[in-house]
């Protein structure tokens, strides 16, 4: 309706002399900027003020130097990201090949489940190897001990080590990598292939030295991410590390909220993983800004297809065993958990229970008014965020105002802002006399529009931009007003992203716990965070029923938004 | 921004020594009929508590059946956030709270300097309590307390084996085996950290540091890792949550070392601009009552000051054991030492 709205004011505003488009522009930009900016400012002002004194001191940057433990909790979020990013390449690039470009059975089924994977919130997937791989309760090391007859001090896998936060946290950040790749796979032109393969080159010399070349940026772009995404990870590492006794970087953030709080020295460590974010991007940006070899050939046709003859079975065993360590044992996990008494409960008929589900749903105080919360703060976002996704990115993509496309700049910046990053900011920003929002819904309401922007803007500009103005200009020669015009043809074409927008926004905030974790009071509980408090006491059960719910509703949405992509596909071929 | 001028006044409140004046405090009071018929009028309190949840709901049914026409609001959260709460609140004006309690002794001394606690001393204060648990001013008095506690499964762990002292947790056998809370999260932890480390130095936790234990949050945690059989020993944790699994019929055992168990202390305070002064004054003169305290003991776990309170036969009175007490204006002071060494030889 805004698009719309904007659409008209612009169109009709122009012919009578006053251009409603510019104070649109404005405000918006305006608006933006406030978001953005005004927490990145206060996160500087604060890195140079004394927490002793409020004195202006440089203090925290050489704390930040000087200070072994936040050097080394920066060095170990480092060494997890890149260990994270590495294994996720390692695992996701043969899948994605064998997914794209191979015989295997069952291919869209996988695709399918990786998607699912995206969809888990890592901090879940956390609690799920917690309850499997704990070192003396783990139902892995329980049926290790029990295969083999070994003592209770024996076990097979520790989750609480670096390695397991690794494992832990690729398992639910391989998706980025295996989705570039598998789609960069599908773009590879077969007739390079073809001709390697006439020139005599074999399956195996000709995917090493063409096709993996060829999605070779894809590889590197997917890898980083992964890298981003577990640099600025909360969840899992709190879950993991602390137990383990080491922090990240971004669970020693939080710990400088602790009392007493020391948040110029908050400020300050956060401004390095603000520098990392934003050098990883633009790395990423330049890598894929190339598009690699992969355009230049233009359509030839469906991809080649390798088939896997004797090897099937091992590929199958492989998919198969990344999907179980993925999917089906997390799941499991939570599922299980849910149902039975404690976590080493074998699993029987008797021991079955909703004991937990009684707790969460009708005797636990806090479950109602988090549930209440998350799904208001998750329309209202995924709501507000469409709408002035749509307005932003029509304003930029139609270029109806000179200076339109800083606006675009604006609403993709604070995917250059880590969560917890944004968090200290808006603590600092919004938590004074003045403002009062600390301990608000609106806070949190002003966190998640930030962090969901930019993938609202992206979804909402992409589809603009394939909907070309000749459409609208076919439909104003026939004779319709550019009223009716908007009606029958620019918002139903735009409908399908519309609401795959919102409802990725939607999923997105729901799970969203890095800055969350830093705004919320006992007023403003979310799913996400009950949970987290949750496991600081120690409640599992509880936990997985929760965590259940969330992925009920996540995967309902999901399902819900690919329905109507669907619907809007075949709209979209049609139109074609 | 109100947290860091928390901190900051906190510290530089403590660098000074404390040279204001010593007030006397108030007369005693009970609750008479002209005052209960003024909380009647406000109809409501609105009480801020760190104690667990089901046992703080049940005080407040207690209150309630003895005095219905008055509602209790029960507000709980961790020790700490419920200090961060009262502090942002107050910091922008707003005033809901009328009677707060917190397990972090230091808490009160800092509401105390703030002048945020309005004096007043329950006729039962008055005549029952020990004078080290009451402030001498008034301000606040013990509501409860409750041990921090080593404990440790008896089916996984034979009694011949098991720690008696907490210099036996260096032994390399329990290596991988133990349990903790943090002091950075936990005011309880805090509290046992600062006490045992004047009672046996760094050198102590440095060596506790390379026993490979496991890392946890809360105070309530560490029980429930004992009981899910994740570890066999804790090194701290509350002693009312393994009362509780002791109950459920879990099989653990608390360790009363010769050298002194710290004790926790929760205090509890009615504010100055408590909204319904005369509620909380009604109130608060009931969380000391014989009746309340009992309840506490019985259904909570939880220790009290009220001489008359009868313990259920299973747990270890309190005289039998030695205790750490902790005097939190030494503490004050401390605090970032605490959580800097802390991170040093843990890690976290």
């Amino acid at each position: 309706m805004t698009a719309a709205t904007a659409h008209i004011d612009a169109s009709e505003g122009r012919r009578s002399g006053v251009d409603l488009s510019i104070p649109t522009f404005v405000i918006l930009s305006l608006l933006l900027a406030v978001l953005v900016i005004l927490p990145l400012f206060w996160i500087l002002y604060y890195s140079f003020r004394s927490d002793s004194d409020g004195s202006a001191t440089l203090e925290n940057f050489v704390a930040l130097v000087t200070d072994p433990t936040l050097a080394r909790a920066y060095a170990l979020a480092i060494g997890m990201a890149t260990s994270v990013g590495v294994l996720s390449c390692i695992v996701a690039t043969p899948m994605a090949w064998l997914v794209a470009r191979t015989d295997l059975p069952g291919r869209n089924v996988i695709r399918m489940l990786v998607t699912a994977s995206f969809v888990t919130p890592p901090f879940l997937g956390a609690i799920a190897y917690e309850i499997l791989a704990a070192p003396n309760t783990g139902l892995i090391n329980i049926i290790y001990r029990k295969l083999f007859g070994l003592d209770q001090s024996a076990s097979l896998v520790n989750i609480y080590t670096f390695s397991g936060l690794v494992f832990a946290i690729a398992c639910f950040t391989f998706p980025y990598v295996f989705t570039l790749v598998s789609n960069a796979l599908d773009r590879v032109p077969s007739d390079l292939e073809d001709a390697s393969a006439i020139l005599g080159g074999k399956a195996m010399t000709t995917l090493r030295k063409v096709t993996i070349p060829l999605v070779l940026p894809a590889m590197l772009a997917g890898t980083l991410i992964a890298i981003l995404q577990s640099l600025t990870m909360f969840g899992s590492p709190a879950i993991l590390a602390l137990p383990a006794g080491f922090h990240v970087i971004t669970t020693k953030i939080w710990s400088l909220f602790q009392f007493p709080p020391r948040l110029g020295l908050a400020a300050a460590a956060a401004i390095p993983l603000l520098i990392l974010t934003i050098i990883l991007l633009r790395t990423q940006k330049a890598i894929l800004g190339r598009r690699g070899y992969t355009v230049l050939g233009g359509k030839s046709g469906s991809p080649r297809i390798t088939k896997l003859g004797k090897w099937k079975w091992v590929a199958i065993l492989f998919v198969m065993s990344i999907l179980s360590l993925t999917i089906f044992l997390p799941y499991f996990a939570i599922l299980k958990t849910a149902f039975t008494g404690t976590v080493g409960d074998a699993l029987t008929w008797e021991n079955l229970t909703l004991s937990h589900w009684k707790f969460v749903l009708f005797d636990f105080s806090a479950t109602r008014l988090a549930l209440w919360n998350t799904l208001f703060l998750g329309v209202t976002t995924a709501t507000i965020v469409t709408l002035i996704a749509v307005v932003a990115s029509y304003l930029v993509v139609r270029q109806s105002v000179t200076g339109a496309k800083y606006l675009g700049m604006l609403a993709t910046a604070p995917v250059a802002i880590p969560g917890i990053v944004l968090g200290v900011g808006l603590f600092l920003s919004y938590a004074n006399p003045t403002f009062q929002l600390y301990g608000t819904l609106w806070i949190l309401l002003i966190a998640f529009m930030t962090i969901e922007l930019p993938a609202g803007y992206q979804q909402m500009s992409s589809s603009f931009a394939g909907v070309h103005p000749e459409l609208e200009e076919a439909g104003r020669i026939l004779g319709a007003s550019r009223l009716t015009t908007l009606r029958h043809i620019t918002a139903p074409l735009l409908r399908t992203s519309l609401v795959a927008a919102w409802c990725f926004v939607f999923v997105g905030t729901i799970r969203e716990l890095s800055a969350t974790i830093l705004l919320t009071t006992a007023n403003t509980k979310l799913v996400s965070v009950i949970i987290y408090d949750l496991n600081e006491s120690g409640d599992l059960g509880a936990i997985c029923v929760l965590g259940v719910l969330l992925l009920a509703v996540s995967f309902a949405v999901v399902y819900m938004a690919n329905r109507v992509s669907m619907l809007g596909g075949n709209q979209m071929n049609t139109r074609g | 921004m109100r947290s860091l001028e928390l901190a900051a006044a906190l510290f530089t409140a403590c660098s000074l020594s404390i040279s204001a004046a010593y007030a006397d405090a108030p007369a005693p009071y009970s609750v008479t009929p002209e005052l209960l018929e003024a909380a009647k009028e406000e109809g409501k309190v609105v009480f801020y508590t760190a104690t667990d949840v089901t046992v703080a709901e049940k005080l407040a049914e207690l209150f309630m059946e003895k005095y219905p026409e008055i509602d209790v609001q029960v507000e709980r959260a961790g020790s700490e956030r419920v200090f961060q709460r009262i502090g942002q609140e107050y910091s922008t004006g707003i005033y809901n709270a009328d009677v707060i309690e917190t397990s972090d002794a230091v808490h009160f001394q800092y509401f105390k300097k703030q002048g945020w606690l309005e004096p007043m001393v329950p006729q039962v204060v008055a005549d029952k309590w020990p004078e080290d648990e009451r402030d001498p001013d008034g301000h606040f008095a013990a509501y409860r307390a409750h041990l921090s506690v080593m404990a440790y499964r008896t089916d996984l762990l034979p009694e011949e084996d098991a720690p008696t002292t907490w210099t036996d947790l260096l032994d390399p056998k329990y290596q991988g085996k133990m349990v903790k809370a943090h002091p950075g999260y936990s005011g309880t932890v805090m509290t046992a950290t600062f006490l045992l480390s004047e009672l046996l130095g760094w050198e102590y936790f440095e060596k506790l540091g390379q026993q490979q234990i496991m890392q946890v949050q809360s105070s309530t945690e560490p029980p429930k890792k004992l009981a899910q059989g994740e570890r066999m020993i804790e090194i701290d944790g509350n002693e009312y949550n393994i009362f509780r699994l002791q109950d459920e019929g879990v099989p653990i055992k608390i360790v009363y070392p010769e050298q002194g168990t710290p004790l926790a202390v929760g205090n509890a305070g009615v504010l100055k601009n408590a909204p319904n002064p005369n509620a909380a004054k009604v109130f608060y003169a009931f969380l000391f009552s014989l009746e309340a305290q009992q309840l506490n003991s019985d259904f909570g776990g939880l220790r009290s000051f009220h001489p008359d309170v009868k313990e259920s036969d299973a747990k270890t009175p309190l005289s039998q054991i030695k205790l750490l007490h902790l005097d939190a204006t030494k503490l004050e002071p401390q605090i970032q030492t605490i959580k800097s060494n802390y991170e040093k030889y843990f890690g976290t």
